[in-house]
Formats: structure tokens, sequence, C-alpha cells
């Protein structure tokens, strides 16, 4: 049976906006403690552990997060667990922006001038002192605009939790299609829903980008 | 305890080699045509024609900021509703060339920028012929600007790609999705072809460094 698109059905697609809002949240949330660690790891002193930060980066930029998502997806059920859209999802999108995350925050802790550091080892600052109150409060300014681009890349990316069979945004406008046969008008909507989640956060990554390079320049 | 069986992924690793080429082939054609629409879309940007502009801001932005999914659902199966119908093949290439051209107009647009009026200025007062100008203080520059960007670019199409195996479009995700069909040794199947697109990027990031060393070390030589 096909039926009419009609306002329940934008209402439908809509309310599923809301799985894409949570699993971008949880991905973000996951991929920033992550992606802290990577980070830290990718400028401390220990070779290896820079290595290793180095080769989680390298793998997780260096192959799709489609993949990414069908090997936690099936490599749940390899481990024994129940195999669950939401918790694989949510796994390899952690992963994802964990790598992401840790890239675009190493180069921001990288960017603080190597005086800063000398400073605090002359002051007998601890480690987790000089991290804490000198370089990753600079970095962090630094970082905001970056992240904040990034954001848009990881919204966009949980589209691809549909493909699992988690029912977000796309999947509410694939389901929505199979009942009603408008993709025109279905996708369309969908592309919408995303266009309003996203250009805000391009935006205003553009903006504090310009704020920061005014800020350097000067 | 789960028993690997990397038997039926090995019995067809022809099937998925020629895969790989065809998402290298699909990524290439996508890349060259998407670099035409960037050009013309940086050239359009940087005219004086404001409707034009207008224009090319809204095509940037409204990929830019919606999945590429989406995008490939919306070309596939929504332009059909108004008569515009495409097999799975030329769905997916059209989607990369339109998904990589909004891309790769931001990134020429800013090579074109990279270049100071005061160094045409120069070339002019150096008494260079204007072809001389447009390669040597224009042209080779610019390209050496952008092209980190452009190669990353590529190779984050070349990933982006899997996703045309949605519509069933030929490419490694593709026949990976088929061999998963015919002998659910999924986990297997999945994490070679991870692997395969690893050494793919591995395998292009390494060339284009390549070429980087020989073309653009400068200003040693010319």
């Amino acid at each position: 049976m096909i039926r009419e698109f009609s306002a329940s059905d934008i209402l439908f697609i809509a309310s599923a906006a809301r799985w894409t809002l949570i699993l971008s949240a949880i991905a973000f949330l996951g991929g920033a403690i992550g992606g802290l660690g990577i980070a830290l790891a990718r400028t401390s002193g220990g070779t290896l552990l820079r290595r290793v930060a180095a080769g989680f980066i390298q793998i997780f930029q260096g192959t799709p997060l489609l993949m990414q998502l069908f090997l936690v997806y099936f490599g749940l059920a390899v481990v024994g667990l129940p195999i669950n859209p939401l918790l694989a999802a949510a796994v390899a999108l952690t992963f994802h922006a964990s790598a992401y995350l840790g890239e675009i925050w190493r180069g921001a802790i990288e960017a603080v001038p190597s005086g800063q550091t000398e400073a605090s080892m002359a002051l007998s600052l601890s480690y987790t002192d000089r991290m804490r109150h000198v370089v990753l409060p600079q970095a962090m300014r630094l970082a905001v605009a970056p992240t904040v681009g990034f954001l848009v890349q990881l919204i966009k990316g949980t589209s691809l939790a549909s493909i699992i069979g988690f029912t977000e945004l796309t999947r509410a406008g694939q389901i929505i299609n199979n009942a009603t046969f408008k993709p025109f008008l279905v996708f369309g909507t969908v592309a919408a829903l995303y266009f309003i989640l996203c250009w805000p956060l391009s935006l205003l990554a553009r903006r504090l980008e310009a704020r920061m390079r005014r800020a350097v320049t000067r | 305890m789960y028993q690997f069986n990397f038997q039926p992924v090995f019995e067809n690793l022809d099937l998925l080699l020629y895969g790989a080429l065809l998402t290298v082939r699909l990524s290439l054609a996508a890349m060259v045509l998407g670099l035409a629409v960037s050009v013309m879309g940086a050239v359009g940007k940087t005219s004086g024609i404001r409707p034009l502009r207008w224009l090319i801001d809204v095509y940037v932005e409204v990929i830019r900021n919606t999945p590429f999914l989406v995008q490939i659902f919306f070309i596939f199966f929504g332009l059909p509703a108004i008569g515009i119908s495409m097999s799975p093949n030329t769905a997916a290439l059209v989607a990369l060339v339109i998904n990589v051209g909004a891309y790769g107009t931001e990134i020429i647009r800013a090579g074109i920028e990279s270049i100071p009026r005061g160094q045409i200025e120069a070339g002019r007062a150096l008494g260079l012929t204007p072809v001389q100008i447009f390669r040597y203080v224009v042209v080779k520059p610019a390209l050496r600007n952008i092209y980190p960007s452009l190669t990353s670019q590529f190779i984050y199409l070349m990933l982006t790609s899997s996703v045309v195996s949605v519509i069933s479009a030929n490419d490694l995700a593709s026949a990976g999705a088929d061999l998963n069909a015919r002998t659910f040794a999924s986990f297997e199947i999945y994490l070679v072809l991870t692997v395969m697109y690893f050494l793919l990027a591995l395998g292009f990031s390494t060339l284009f460094a390549t070429i980087r060393r020989v073309f653009f070390t400068y200003p040693a030589s010319r």
C-alpha cells in the first residue's frame, strides 16, 4: 500500500533527528576523552607511546568510516556480544572521533610555543600541572575552531549508522520513502534537516577561525 | 569461541582485487571531473557576477553541510521523480563529482587568492612574458600551495566512495557485500576490505609525497 507523504511523515523524520543528535553527542564525548588521550600520547616523551598513537590516527584516518562501522558491528559477534546497531555505531564513531580529534588537538598542543613548556619546567611544575595550567588552556583556544568544524563532519558521519540498521535521520527517511514512495520530497527533507543541524556549526567554525587569524596576525 | 574462517575471502581474492581496481578508477574519474567543476566554481566565485557567486555559494554550502549518503540517495532515488534517471554506476560518479566539486571549489579559490598581486606586478617588472608570469608566478606557486589539500581530498574521496555500495554501484565495498551475501564470513571479509582500503590510501599518499618532492621542491630548480 502506497500512502501519501503527509505532515506526520515530516514529523516522524524530524523526530528521528534526535537520534542523530544523541549519536553525535555520544561519539563526541567519547571522542573527546579518547582524542585527549591520543593527543597527549602523541606529544609525550615516550617513543612507543607516540608511535602507537600515530598508528591509531593513521589507521582510522586511512580507512572508510563505513568499513569501521561494519567491522565493529560484525566484531561484536566475534567477541560474543549481542549485535546491537546503536552500540556498534557509538563505538565505531567514538574511535573515528578519537582519531580525528586526537590529530586536531595534537596540532594545537604543538602550536603552543615551546618556551611555555620550558618555562614551566624551569618552574619545576609537574607534567600534570604543566599540561593542566599552562599548555592545554592555550592549546584549547587554538583548537576550538577546527573542533567545531569536525563536529559537522561527525554529524554527517552518523548518517552511515543507517546502513547497519540504526534508525536515525537518514534511516527514518528510507522508512518513510518505502511507505510513500516520494523519494524527491523525502530525501530533500532529510537533506534540509541535516543542513539545519550543520550549517550554523559551519558558520560558527568559520567565524571562530577568522577571529583566531586576526588574533594571531595582530 | 568464534571460529575465524578466511577461506572464502582468499578463494575470492581476485574479485576483491578487481573491486579495488574499480574503486581506484571511480575515484580518479571523480577527482578529474570534480577538479574541472572546482576550477569553474572557483573562477565563478572570484568573478564580479553577483548572482553567479551567490549560486556557487549555495552549491558549496549545501554539499558541505549534508551527508554524502543523503546526496547519493537524492541523486539515485530522488532525481528520477523529475525525469533524471541514471544507472547506479553513473549516479555514483555524478554524486562523487558534485561532492568533490564543492570541496575543491573552496581549495582552488584559496589557491588563487594565495598569490599576492605584487608578485604578478614584480614578474611584469622583470620583463617576463604573460605566459611566463602565468606559468611560473601564478600556476606553479598556487599549485604548490593547494597540493597538500588536493591530495588529502583525493584520499578522503576514495574512502568516501565506499558509500556508493549502498546503491550497488560497482566498487570494492560492493564486491565485499556480494561476497558477504554468498559466504556470510562477514567479519573476515570486512577486515580484509578495511586492510585493502588502508593499503590504497597508504599507496596513494606515498605516491603523492614522491610527486611533491620531485615537482615542488622550490625555489631550488624550475
